[in-house]
């Protein structure tokens, strides 16, 4: 499968992508670039195309035009097992009444790999060194369902780490976490030296964790870049229609976005 | 998304109290053997399992054997009772195999032989058979019943996909539709059939092992060890859909493909043992989940127990069958669901809500 084109390190290279989903339009000529080892922050109101974007990054929706390329390879022409030995994700969507236990869910990362002579003694010992990265070395014999939503999230990054992934796509990984929970979670994703790219909610939370940032808005990329660039009442005001101040984190000097309420009597 | 799960929690709180599997699959295997064994020797006319096990050892053991034992023990053991257990086992093993893929790839667990309609499929097709052909189970009836499970499978591959691709909730609409059109041809036609043909329709309908011979044997057998030698180096695959069509994807699984292949399999299953031992129900829903409490749902565990625990429970049941009310015969299909419905219902109430839905 490897053409000459491929090469075999690389992070995220969209260009100009068109995506259409039950005919409708859903992404318009978005180009989006994560540099080997960058944390980027995908931006933009619910139903402007981010979970649609990481999707094609990880070949589940076909795209009517542009390119993909995923660490190195270019998501259209390559089989999803070989896509899978780079690019790991965390989806949104995944069966909570699993009946396996946490050492299993994490194993499962090792589904795209082939299956080496040492076997799955190896693969074991593997996925308890990613499941002691993410401090969950205690839960390895715990079953899954019985876990709470922060030590769930913190196995299925374990899952996605036992793939030993280049790239690391991430939908919204924040959902449902309490502030603790969210921090230690972005916190083990940026320690981690991996291409991320990561949809998110939160504005402040992405401008204190992302290298760059991109915003969507109705299947448009807005802005592109540092956080502090990106981030701008009038930029905020304009894609979520919610009046914002921008301040200054005094300790970190990333941007901390402070809204405001509409006005008194909307609630 | 999170479902609470404290009651989940309560029950198995930790999973380390798990036997383990080699332990578990030795000792089912081992009383997988002597139930076959005990079940040769029961029936109508009583052989002493001394005698059973010498009557099996002088057929199976090459080198002279003394014949401590007449003829027609020889016969009844060896000719009727042998073919039949080891069929009972082998449909077993296929329908626990069958429900086993389709409760994963569907991701539904209510998933059995007959929710993709290639149950429903093949009884109509035996049903025709029998109805056009001699009325009695045959060559030409075990043909028409594949003929129908192929046909169901194609049909609901058919209707399911768009777009290139397949989801499970159409999967299981379509085929929960077209089992009730082809059950309500089948119906139809069993109306209308001859006075004559009605009770081999029944008997095909309710499901029976009692045709049970050697020449009934090679083709589910074959079947059999097909489709578990294609899912036992699968296990991964089933492992990754069971997490739901993007994480599975995101793990490199092509789902569509392998939704189709997996239907392709368990019709080609489903058709070969409906053929030869009609509609049996609650074996391929049931055993699986009796299963996943005892070793998990990891499918490489699960899938070896999974069948072995169905061969065993339908030896169990189809011995029961011909016993009970003997001289009669009762339908096995009877039996699985009196025994398998209320067990199923007892297992959904021992389950928090949410686990099964």
């Amino acid at each position: 499968m490897k053409g000459p084109a491929q090469s075999t390190l690389g992070g995220l290279e969209i260009h100009e992508l068109d995506v259409a989903l039950g005919g409708k339009q859903v992404l318009h000529g978005v180009s989006l670039q994560a540099d080997v080892g960058e944390m980027v922050g995908l931006l933009g109101p619910n139903g402007s195309g981010k979970s649609t974007l990481l999707r094609a990054a990880y070949g589940v929706v076909r795209p009517t035009a542009g390119t993909v390329r995923t660490a190195g390879l270019d998501v259209a022409t390559t089989r999803p097992r070989e896509l899978a030995q780079r690019c790991a994700v965390l989806t949104q969507d995944h069966a909570v009444d699993l009946e396996l236990t946490v050492l299993e869910v994490v194993l499962l990362g090792r589904i795209p790999h082939p299956r080496r002579r040492d076997g799955r003694r190896g693969h074991g010992e593997l996925a308890r060194i990613c499941l002691d990265r993410v401090g969950g070395a205690h839960l390895a014999d715990r079953a899954f369902p019985t876990l709470s939503g922060g030590e769930r999230q913190r196995v299925l990054l374990a899952r996605a780490l036992c793939q030993e992934p280049q790239v690391l796509l991430l939908d919204e990984p924040t959902n449902h976490l309490d502030v603790s929970h969210t921090i230690e979670l972005l916190e083990l994703v940026t320690s981690l030296d991996l291409t991320c790219v990561v949809a998110l909610h939160d504005l402040t939370l992405a401008a204190t964790y992302c290298d760059r940032i991109a915003l969507l808005a109705d299947g448009r990329l807005v802005a592109q870049g540092r956080p502090s660039e990106v981030l701008t009442p009038a930029r905020v005001e304009d894609v979520y229609g919610v009046a914002c101040d921008v301040l200054t984190h005094p300790r970190t000097r990333r941007p901390l976005i402070a809204v405001s309420r509409r006005s008194p009597a909307a609630h | 998304m999170a479902r609470p799960s404290a009651a989940l929690g309560a029950r198995r709180s930790s999973l380390r109290s798990r036997p383990p599997f080699w332990l578990v699959v030795m000792v089912l295997g081992a009383t997988l053997a002597v139930a076959m064994v005990v079940s040769v020797g029961l029936g109508a006319a009583g052989v002493r399992p001394e005698t059973t096990v010498r009557i099996l050892g002088a057929h199976l053991l090459p080198g002279e054997h003394v014949a401590s034992w007449s003829v027609v023990e020889d016969r009844i053991v060896w000719s009727f009772r042998t073919p039949r257990v080891l069929l009972a086992a082998v449909v077993g093993a296929a329908l626990a195999l069958v429900g086993v893929i389709l409760q994963a790839v569907i991701r539904n667990p209510l998933a059995d032989p007959y929710v993709l309609g290639a149950s429903s499929g093949a009884a109509l097709g035996a049903v025709i058979g029998l109805v056009l052909g001699a009325g009695v189970p045959g060559l030409f009836v075990t043909g028409s019943a594949f003929g129908g499970a192929a046909l169901a499978g194609v049909l609901v591959y058919v209707l399911a996909s768009r777009g290139g691709r397949i989801e499970s909730l159409r999967l299981v609409l379509a085929g929960v539709a077209l089992s009730y059109l082809f059950s309500a041809l089948t119906s139809w036609l069993t109306v209308t059939a001859e006075h004559g043909k009605l009770p081999s329709i029944l008997f095909f309908l309710l499901g029976s092992i009692s045709s049970a011979d050697w020449g009934t044997l090679p083709l589910p057998a074959i079947a059999l060890g097909l489709g578990a030698a294609y899912a036992l180096r699968r296990t991964d695959r089933l492992n990754a859909v069971m997490t739901g069509d993007e994480t599975a994807t995101s793990l490199g699984v092509d789902v569509t493909r392998f939704r189709i292949e997996t239907l392709l399999v368990t019709s080609v299953l489903v058709g070969s043992v409906v053929a030869v031992a009609g509609g049996i129900g609650f074996v391929g829903m049931v055993v699986p989940h009796v299963c996943r409490l005892l070793v998990g749902a990891d499918h490489r565990r699960l899938l070896p127990v999974a069948m072995i625990v169905g061969a065993m429970l339908l030896v169990v049941v189809d011995t029961v069958a011909r016993t009970a009310a003997a001289p009669r015969e009762l339908p096995v299909g009877v039996v699985t669901a009196l025994v398998g419905a209320p067990f199923f219902l007892w297992l959904l109430r021992r389950r928090p809500t949410g686990s099964v839905a």
